[in-house]
């Protein structure tokens, strides 16, 4: 049954991303059916669809397009955001490479509901194929006319806009979306100071969205299909299809197109094979490695959407669901998780710089079986430190899995931990030895 | 060495530039472009940035260390990536790291003493469904293994 699900963006067509393949499949229908409407009946019907953004916030997509300024002689911008560079988040580069001309599409029915004058696609710098691909399209386009000057005449309207393609060079921070603003500038990429926000001053100070990839590339599919029946799809308050990048202990990992609010044992079990070797699940990730961790006795019944999974304490995120079976070292897994965002820090914040650095040390002490169980609610209270005190959402990152980790498998974490530094020493009332309770002096 | 782009090459800067409203955004092509070129980025190369976008040499340093993959030193002719992260340490990445590091003899952001390798612990690719993966240059070798690796280097050198 999962299998019959609507595929709106991965859709099974050989060459789509091959212009005249494309046409032929209802390529630019949805981008002349804007153009029927005025561009604010757009984004409402962006809003009407409940889309919600896939870079991992869910912020919901019309609302969005709608904070940007209306009546202003300033050039206004759409920065998409290919960075994916999320451990467990590889959904975006099969969009380049399956469909990138519907991500086309959709830049150009965001330019002409927003009235933009350029989208730069930000593809992460390891990309270095699925940046060629990007620019492949992206030039098969502007040859057919479909982008630039020429898409006046191609389309006869008065709208037309750039599409251009930039390159990351190795930056996790540059996903965030000020510091991709910074890096597209050619600054250092690092996070800006919120407010003022991209759409008021965005990039070159003008006024500016970020779209993840895979929001920008579902517009069509939403226009095309109504925005009523596209809500219908999947969750009600978080609709339609997403991408699901699985990774870890499954037999059959791989991105997978579903309707949200799928059962998260149907991907595992269903789409994805089952466990390797059919072995007990220790662990899920379910949105990318920012988002705290469920165990693997709480994913019965679990929906994959972002209302069902706030309630659990985590988040949608990416869609990256990452499996680890029951033979997975939690502590090894978690040190890595805490490696990578120190490593990933810009070090403008304290509590960030430090905190992801103390958090590392500390793990690292732990697997070396040095760590003491105050080590463990020192884990937390760093991570409630980092948590809400930075100027982006890359300190709460680091701090939700490593929390998430140690508190959800306080179990496993206080094995390899010794005692704190106590001594049983015999408790004495009125000169009598009584008991032999703990006096801990840690 | 000259450090000078061709004719051909300048007109690609300029079409760089004229993709953004302020030039200045063409550093992160244009150290590509150099990058490709010579290998890595010298304080020669990074001079020559510099003056052809009008923009201070701190300003171009700044930048290129704050990337990862702008090479500040030689890499070598085929630089190997491993990633150690989540989903591909969840399939061995991190031993075969390790392994790779031992076959070549360096580690970490180190190069082979005739230059032919250079090998990198990266973090996540972006290629987690194909866990454990290895790069070289800038192909992808996904679900992969170390006698596969292996052999690859092997023929590469
Ligand atoms: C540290 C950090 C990294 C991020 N990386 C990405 C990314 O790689 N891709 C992405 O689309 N959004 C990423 N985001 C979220 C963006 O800031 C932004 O919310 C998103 O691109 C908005 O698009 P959406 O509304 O379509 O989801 C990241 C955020 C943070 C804090
Ligand atoms: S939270 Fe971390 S990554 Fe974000 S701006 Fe502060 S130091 Fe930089
Ligand atoms: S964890 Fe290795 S590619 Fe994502």
């Amino acid at each position: 049954m999962i299998k019959d699900t609507p595929k709106l963006i991965l859709r099974d067509i050989p060459d789509l991303h091959k212009v005249d393949v494309y046409l032929k499949n209802g390529g630019f229908d949805a981008f002349k059916k804007a153009l029927t409407w005025t561009p604010d009946e757009v984004t409402n019907e962006v809003k009407k669809s409940g889309l919600r953004g896939r870079g991992g916030a869910a912020f919901p997509t019309g609302l969005k397009w709608s904070f940007m300024p209306k009546g202003i002689d300033k050039p206004k911008y759409l920065a998409i955001n290919g960075d994916e560079s999320e451990p467990g988040s590889f959904k975006d580069r099969q969009i380049f490479e399956q469909n990138p001309l519907q991500l086309v599409e959709g830049i150009l029915i965001a330019g002409y509901a927003m009235g933009l004058k350029a989208g730069y696609i930000y593809i992460r710098g390891e990309y270095h194929k699925w940046v060629k691909l990007m620019e492949d399209a992206v030039k098969s386009a502007y040859d057919a006319g479909f982008v630039g000057e020429k898409m006046k005449e191609t389309f006869g309207t008065n709208f037309s806009m750039d599409i251009y393609v930039h390159k990351g060079a190795g930056a996790y921070i540059c996903g965030e979306e000020t510091s991709l603003m910074n890096s597209l500038e050619g600054e250092r990429g690092y996070p800006r100071v919120k407010p003022p926000f991209p759409a008021q001053f965005g990039l070159w100070g003008m006024p500016t969205t970020v779209n993840n990839v895979e929001t920008i590339a579902t517009v069509p599919a939403i226009l095309n299909m109504g925005a009523e029946n596209y809500s219908k799809i999947g969750a009600p308050k978080h609709p339609g299809t997403l991408l699901f990048g699985v990774s870890g202990h499954v037999n059959k990992p791989g991105v997978y197109e579903l309707p949200t609010g799928t059962l998260l044992t149907d991907i595992i079990y269903d789409v994805c094979g089952g466990v390797i070797g059919n072995k007990k699940i220790k662990a899920v990730i379910p949105g990318g490695s920012s988002m705290p961790p469920l165990r693997g006795d709480e994913i019965e019944g679990v929906m994959m959407d972002e209302e069902s999974l706030k309630p659990l304490g985590t988040h949608i995120g990416t869609g990256g669901i990452m499996v680890m079976d029951e033979d997975t070292d939690l502590v090894k897994i978690t040190l890595r998780i805490a490696h990578f965002y120190h490593h990933e820090s810009c070090g403008q914040c304290t509590p960030c710089r430090e905190g992801t650095g103390w958090m590392e040390k500390i793990l690292k002490r732990i697997l070396k079986g040095e760590g003491t169980s105050k080590d463990l609610d020192l884990l937390v209270s760093v991570a409630n430190n980092i948590e809400g005190n930075t100027i982006c959402a890359l300190g709460d990152a680091a701090a939700w899995p490593v929390r998430g980790f140690v508190t959800k498998f306080r179990d496993e974490f206080e094995k390899r931990v010794k005692p704190s530094r106590e001594f049983v020493a015999p408790n004495v009332v009125h000169g009598k030895v009584t008991s032999k309770d703990k006096l801990v002096f840690a | 060495m000259e450090i000078r782009f061709s004719e051909a090459e300048l007109k690609e800067i300029e079409q760089h530039k004229s993709k953004y409203p302020n030039p200045k955004s063409a550093l992160m092509p244009v150290l590509w472009m150099a990058q490709n070129k010579w290998g890595w980025l010298s304080n020669e190369v990074m001079q020559y940035v510099a003056d052809l976008l009008n923009l201070t040499y701190a300003h171009v340093l700044g930048v290129a260390t704050f990337y990862t993959m702008y090479f500040k030193k030689p890499m070598g002719k085929y630089h190997v990536q491993v990633c150690t992260n989540v989903s591909c340490m969840l399939h061995k990445g991190d031993e075969m790291f390790e392994q790779v590091s031992n076959k070549l003899g360096i580690g970490h952001n180190e190069r082979t003493s005739d230059g032919l390798f250079s090998l990198e612990e990266v973090e996540c690719m972006g290629a987690c469904g194909g866990a454990p993966m290895v790069a070289i240059n800038e192909d992808f070798y996904e679900k992969t293994n170390i006698s596969f690796v292996s052999k690859m280097l092997d023929e590469l050198k």
